[in-house]
Parts: structure tokens; C-alpha cells; sequence
């Protein structure tokens, strides 16, 4: 039996919630076994049961890929740079996983609430779980990446030392947006039926099946309000070393993550306590 | 002894009805309503029954509740459903945080509401262990080497590769049971819900909790199973809308429960709207009204020992006749006899009949309470029109033992009845032995 004095245990106080909010992440970071193991249970149980398994994961953006190239390149006729496919596909990267994290984060705390109304845990915990899940696809995809490279004798430049720092920008701006959408859906169920469609709108936004050249120059501040803008960007001149990206357009783009990200932390913590009591 | 539990003064409240407009039509309603002034928000009040807890559309689901648990003590927390030890038990594990008042928890907490916790049914069960055990709170090299003992206390070495969704119910939570008792915390929180499976199980669940309280460490244990209280716990805190209305030995605390539980004369229920003490009665005669009579000021039977009471009895359908059992009661609920009327003519239908019953119970001092039922008189007790627990709340005084010329106090293991006196038998058989 332990006989240390009182004032030496480890002391939990439970209050009723105060001020804006406080960060605490190093809580969050004492629960990363917790957080490892939710990943681990989300990348393990996605396709289970399915025949073609983490095939999907290739062949989505694979004829997703076909189709813009069928479309914008043999109909519609945009010129590129770089040929269309590995254009496209490049592009599509960063974007499935930024579409499909999304919408797992904004889903995380509703469909956590079986663990929220049982366990205390951080809540970060389950929006931080979501964003791991799609690189393992994104992974499998660079494999495919690669081959289109191959075929079309393509060799990325030194500028691929730098795809981590876009990869890592890629996950943030998922968490930031995802993180807004994950605390209002709590309250607001309308948001799970908003994401989805609201990413299909979006991707018209980005430069996916278009170069940024397309969009005119008054716009492009406008445009670059979108951090995914900074991101697709950043992906395919670290890959493909065609263009250089904009640094102002990226600048916009990160300064417009940056405030999403603190905002969305600050309003997850403040109604998280609150979860429990509205799910 | 040092607190390993501090609560003072902790309340929680909700708000009444939906936190928000579900659909643009709800809001549209509410707005309407309160254009026209009925006031849209305040529905989910009238719904209420108690309107002491309710207060501007909110509800106060626990109000200052102030108690303190030293370390290794055991204590138990009753009250019916709806009195607020779900919300105790969730303000304590931080899944919802309180309103107002303050929690202090020294040492590495456990709280247990449910078995099986985050089991994915397309895991294994392995990593479902790894899982459970890392969302209750153990880190993974815990929960590795505990792995081996958790398998076999659940049992599943065979199935441990196999997916929880081809688990037997049984089996799933055997498996989140294991886990729970292989925790190794300083205060364990734990809900009656843990003792769900078969008997045997629930056997096995509550040895391990016990085993538990006598290691030295702190246990909350929330039940409104009287029993498993008993035996687990010394001391009790019971909830009654939403405030502690005891703290003491377990025993007290069972008595203080159980009678608030009982409808009497000056209770808000009535007998006639009381619920039933089973579903499926077919309540062809029915209790209206229920009264003891000749009790003195403090509730207990006079000193003749003298049960007189008053049953009105509604026929909803034709019967002919109809027999009244009444089982006496100790204040834990123990049965301590039982009565049956004659066979008495059944009212009309529609119609309501008041019979005056007469009995004579030699019962021990303390509380006591009956439950009465309507028998069909050809089923030899075995098919009940209508069937009440907790009613008919009586005492028996201290008066009712030198009155007989007893014993002046009455010890609790001497038993509930007083038997008839002892007397010395006058014959001259006896004294021709001693003389």
C-alpha cells in the first residue's frame, strides 16, 4: 500500500469549466498510446472484409486520374506543363486525403460519442486519430506515382526534399477545417451533410484539373484565400519541380491555415466539455 | 486516514428539452409559440414530475452534494433511478463536468461505466484488449504484460486472433471484464452495469470487486442492487432528487432507501397511479386506496400488536370473488411472513368496494412494510390481479414488548418475530421431577 502524504499523489480537480480555454496538449500527448491505437484501429478495420482491400486506395485516384485526363485533356484540351496524367494525379493526391480526412474528422467526435459518453479522455484525441488514416493510402498512391513517372520518363528534381514540409501543411489544413467541423457537428448534424458536398464544390476551387495559370491574375489573391490552393501546389512543384509556386499565393494560404487552426483549437476546447451533455 | 475523494459542493445542470432547434421547422414552431406567447421552451417542464429540480427550463439533475471518501474505503451509492447517480458517476469519471462545486480525486482513477469500452467488432480480440485497455487508461507495455492474465481470466485463448464480431455476447463481456480487473488503480469508480452477464459471471465480477475493497483501495460502487451493496460496502451515500439525503453505515443507509421508496399516506403517489409490482398483471380488480388504521402519532401498530386495515378494491370486469395476501416486510426488504384474507366477493364491475382487514403480527421493534396482492380465489394464490410492493409502511414500538411483559430492548439477531411467550407449563408431572 502506498503511504506517501496526501499532497504527493497525483491530484485530479474537476471544476466546472472556466475562461476561454486552455490548450493542455501535453495531456494529449500523454494519451498518445491512445491515439496510436485508435489509428491503428481505423487503418486496420477499413477494409477488412473487402476483397480488393487498400486496392482502393489506388484505384480511385487511378481512374479519377483517367477521367480528367479523358476529359481536360483529350476533350476539353488545358495545357500543362507537365503531361496530364501525372498533372492530374499529383494533384488528386493531396486532395483525396485532404477530402477524406475531412470528412472522417468532421464525423470523429459524433461518431466517438459510444467512447465520449463513457471514458474521459482528451478530446483531441479523436479528430487527431481521423488525419493519420489517409496517408497510408496516400503511401500507396506514390507508389502508382511513381510508375506514371517512369512511363512518362519523368524525374522529380531537389525540390522533393521538401514534399515532407507540403505533406505535413497538407495534414494541418485537414485537422484545422476538420477540428471547426467536428465541434459544430456535435451540436449542428447538418454540418456531417454539409462536408461532402461542400468538398465537391471546393475541388472546383483548387487547382486540380486546371494549372493556376487558368485563373486570372485579379483573382488570384481571392483564390489564394483557399489554403488548399498553397498546398496542391506546394505538392506538385516538389514532385514534378515544374513551376515554381507563387510564395505570396503561399503565404496567403498559410496565414488563412494558420488563423482557421488556432480558432478551430481554441472553439473545440471551449465546447468540449460540453459534448458529453449535447451528443 | 487521508480523502482519496473530496466533493463539495457539486451541482449539475441540464437544460430542459433540446439545447438547440433540431430542424427549421422546430424553430420555426418555437418561435411561433412565443410570438403567441405560450412560450415554447418551457414544454419540456410540464413533462416533469418534480418541480423542485426544475428552474427557468433547467434541470438540476445533482444539487450540493458534499461528501468525502478516505483512502481504501468502500462506499456504496443507492438511490432510485432518476436521483442523479448516473450524473455522480459521469461528473467523477470527467466524461460531463459540473455546473457548480468542486472534485478533488488524489490518485489514479478508474471509472468503469461500461464493459468493453471501444471494441470494434472487425478487431481481433487481442487488439481489442489493446485498445480497450489503452482508452481506460493503461499505456501499451501495461496493458502487454498484463496480456497473458487478462486472456485467462476471460478465457478466450482460442479466439484471441478471431474478430470480436464472431464473439458469443458472453464472450465479448468476459473479455471487457478482464481488461477492466486487470486496471491497477488507486480509486475505483464502478456502475452496477458491470455486473451483466449469467449468474455465474456476475458471481465471479463481484468476487473480483471484493477482492478489490480489501486490497486497500478506494471504491465508489453505484447500484440500486440492495444486495451487492451489502455485501460489498460499510458505508453508503444515498441520492434522492438529486441531493444526498444520507451518508452512513451501509445498513442505515439501505432502510433510509428502501422507506423513501414507499407510498404511504403522506406520499405524493397515489395507490391507485403507484406502479405495479409486476408487468402482465391483468388488473381486473384493482387497488385504489390503501390505509392502515389505529397507528399511533409515530406511524407504529398499537400495543396489542393489533394490524387494522382498510383496501378498496375497483372491478374493471366481472369476477366473483377475490382473496387479499399481504407479505410483511423488514425495512431491507427481507420477507418476514405472510397473510391471507378469506375469500371475500369480488365488486361489481365498475364498481368500488372498501374491505376492513383485521390481523395481529407479534412482530420484533423496528420498520416495517407490506406488499399486498389480489388473488384469483380459485388459483390458490397463484394467478394476482393486482400486485403492489412498498406500501402500508408501519413501526413496531418498543411499548410492544414489556407490554406482553417482554424483554425492555429487543436485539436484531434475535430475529423479526416474536414468538408467543414462554410459559412454564403447569402440570404436576413437571414439578413431581423437581421435587
Amino acid at each position: 500500500m502506498n503511504t506517501t502524504a496526501p499532497d504527493t499523489r497525483a491530484s485530479t480537480v474537476i471544476e466546472p469549466p472556466s475562461g476561454w480555454f486552455s490548450l493542455d496538449l501535453a495531456e494529449v500527448w500523454r494519451y498518445r498510446d491512445l491515439l496510436l491505437l485508435l489509428t491503428m484501429r481505423d487503418i486496420s478495420a477499413r477494409f477488412r472484409q473487402s476483397v480488393i482491400g487498400y486496392g482502393w486506395a489506388i484505384f480511385r485516384p487511378l481512374l479519377t486520374a483517367a477521367i480528367f485526363t479523358l476529359v481536360f485533356s483529350i476533350f476539353v484540351r488545358i495545357e500543362t506543363d507537365v503531361p496530364y496524367p501525372i498533372f492530374a494525379f499529383a494533384g488528386l493526391m493531396p486532395w483525396m486525403y485532404f477530402s477524406s480526412s475531412l470528412i472522417g474528422v468532421t464525423t470523429s467526435v459524433v461518431d466517438g460519442s459510444a467512447l465520449l459518453t463513457k471514458v474521459y479522455f482528451p478530446r483531441l484525441v479523436l479528430p487527431l486519430a481521423k488525419v493519420a488514416v489517409g496517408l497510408v493510402e496516400l503511401a500507396l498512391q506514390f507508389v502508382v506515382l511513381i510508375g506514371l513517372m517512369v512511363l512518362y520518363r519523368y524525374t522529380p528534381g531537389p525540390e522533393l526534399l521538401l514534399l515532407p514540409l507540403f505533406i505535413l501543411i497538407m495534414v494541418v489544413t485537414a485537422l484545422a477545417f476538420g477540428i471547426w467541423m467536428t465541434a459544430l457537428n456535435v451540436k449542428f448534424r447538418d454540418i456531417a451533410m454539409a462536408v461532402p458536398f461542400l468538398v465537391q464544390i471546393w475541388m472546383y476551387l483548387c487547382p486540380i484539373v486546371y494549372p493556376i495559370d487558368l485563373v486570372p491574375q485579379q483573382y488570384r489573391t481571392l483564390y489564394a484565400l483557399n489554403p488548399m490552393v498553397g498546398v496542391i501546389e506546394g505538392f506538385r512543384w516538389a514532385l514534378l519541380g515544374s513551376v515554381q509556386p507563387n510564395w505570396g499565393t503561399m503565404g496567403i494560404s498559410m496565414l488563412v491555415l494558420l488563423v482557421v487552426l488556432v480558432s478551430g483549437v481554441a472553439y473545440f476546447r471551449k465546447v468540449e466539455t460540453t459534448f458529453a451533455d449535447i451528443i | 486516514m487521508s480523502d482519496s475523494i473530496q466533493i463539495d459542493g457539486l451541482s449539475k445542470r441540464y437544460q430542459l428539452g433540446l439545447t438547440h432547434a433540431r430542424s427549421v421547422r422546430d424553430l420555426a414552431n418555437r418561435l411561433a409559440g412565443r410570438l403567441i406567447g405560450k412560450g415554447g421552451w418551457k414544454d419540456g417542464g410540464s413533462m416533469i414530475a418534480e418541480p423542485d429540480r426544475v428552474e427557468d427550463g433547467h434541470f438540476w439533475a445533482l444539487r450540493d452534494i458534499n461528501f468525502r471518501v478516505g483512502q481504501g474505503e468502500v462506499v456504496g451509492v443507492i438511490g432510485k433511478n432518476g436521483a442523479g447517480k448516473s450524473t455522480l458517476l459521469k461528473l467523477l469519471s470527467r466524461i460531463t463536468y459540473p455546473t457548480e462545486g468542486r472534485v478533488e480525486l488524489f490518485g489514479r482513477v478508474a471509472s468503469l461505466l461500461e464493459v468493453g469500452t471501444g471494441f470494434h467488432p472487425e478487431l481481433t480480440g487481442r487488439e481489442n484488449v489493446f485498445l480497450n485497455g489503452t482508452i481506460l487508461g493503461m499505456t501499451r507495455r501495461e496493458v502487454r504484460e498484463q496480456l497473458d492474465a487478462i486472456v485467462e481470466f476471460a478465457g478466450v485463448e482460442k479466439f484471441l486472433d478471431t474478430p470480436v464480431k464472431r464473439y458469443s455476447s458472453g464472450m465479448k463481456v468476459r473479455l471487457g471484464f478482464a481488461v477492466a480487473a486487470h486496471l491497477d488503480p488507486e480509486i475505483l469508480i464502478v456502475d452496477e452495469v458491470l455486473a451483466v452477464g449469467d449468474i455465474e459471471f456476475q458471481k465471479r465480477c463481484l468476487g473480483k470487486m471484493k477482492s478489490v475493497a480489501e486490497s486497500g483501495k478506494t471504491v465508489l460502487f453505484v447500484s440500486h442492487n440492495l444486495a451487492s451493496i451489502r455485501s460489498l460496502t460499510t458505508r453508503t451515500v444515498v441520492l434522492s432528487h438529486g441531493r444526498l439525503i444520507f451518508d452512513g453505515p451501509t445498513q442505515q443507509g439501505v432502510t433510509k432507501y428502501v422507506e423513501e421508496n414507499l407510498i404511504g399516506e403522506d406520499s405524493d403517489v397515489s395507490i391507485a397511479d403507484a406502479p405495479r409490482a409486476f408487468s402482465g398483471l391483468d388488473q381486473k380488480l384493482r387497488f385504489t386506496d390503501l390505509r392502515l388504521a389505529g397507528l399511533d402519532e409515530s406511524g407504529c401498530l398499537p400495543m396489542t400488536g393489533e394490524f387494522a386495515m382498510e383496501a378498496a378494491i375497483t372491478a374493471h370486469d366481472d369476477c366473483e370473488k377475490l382473496q387479499v395476501a399481504i407479505t410483511v416486510m423488514t425495512d431491507d426488504k427481507t420477507p418476514v411472513g405472510s397473510t391471507f384474507s378469506e375469500i371475500l366477493p369480488a365488486p361489481e364491475k365498475g364498481q368500488t368496494k372498501t374491505y376492513p382487514l383485521v390481523s395481529h403480527f407479534n412482530l420484533a421493534p423496528g420498520r416495517y412494510h407490506c406488499a399486498i396482492s389480489i388473488t384469483d380465489f380459485r388459483s390458490a394464490a397463484t394467478r394476482l390481479h393486482d400486485s403492489l410492493s412498498d406500501v402500508l409502511p408501519f413501526g413496531v414500538g418498543i411499548g410492544a414488548l414489556s407490554g406482553s411483559g417482554g424483554p425492555a430492548h429487543w436485539n436484531p439477531a434475535w430475529g423479526m418475530v416474536q414468538l408467543q411467550q414462554l410459559n412454564q407449563v403447569r402440570s404436576d408431572a413437571v414439578h413431581s421431577c423437581e421435587e
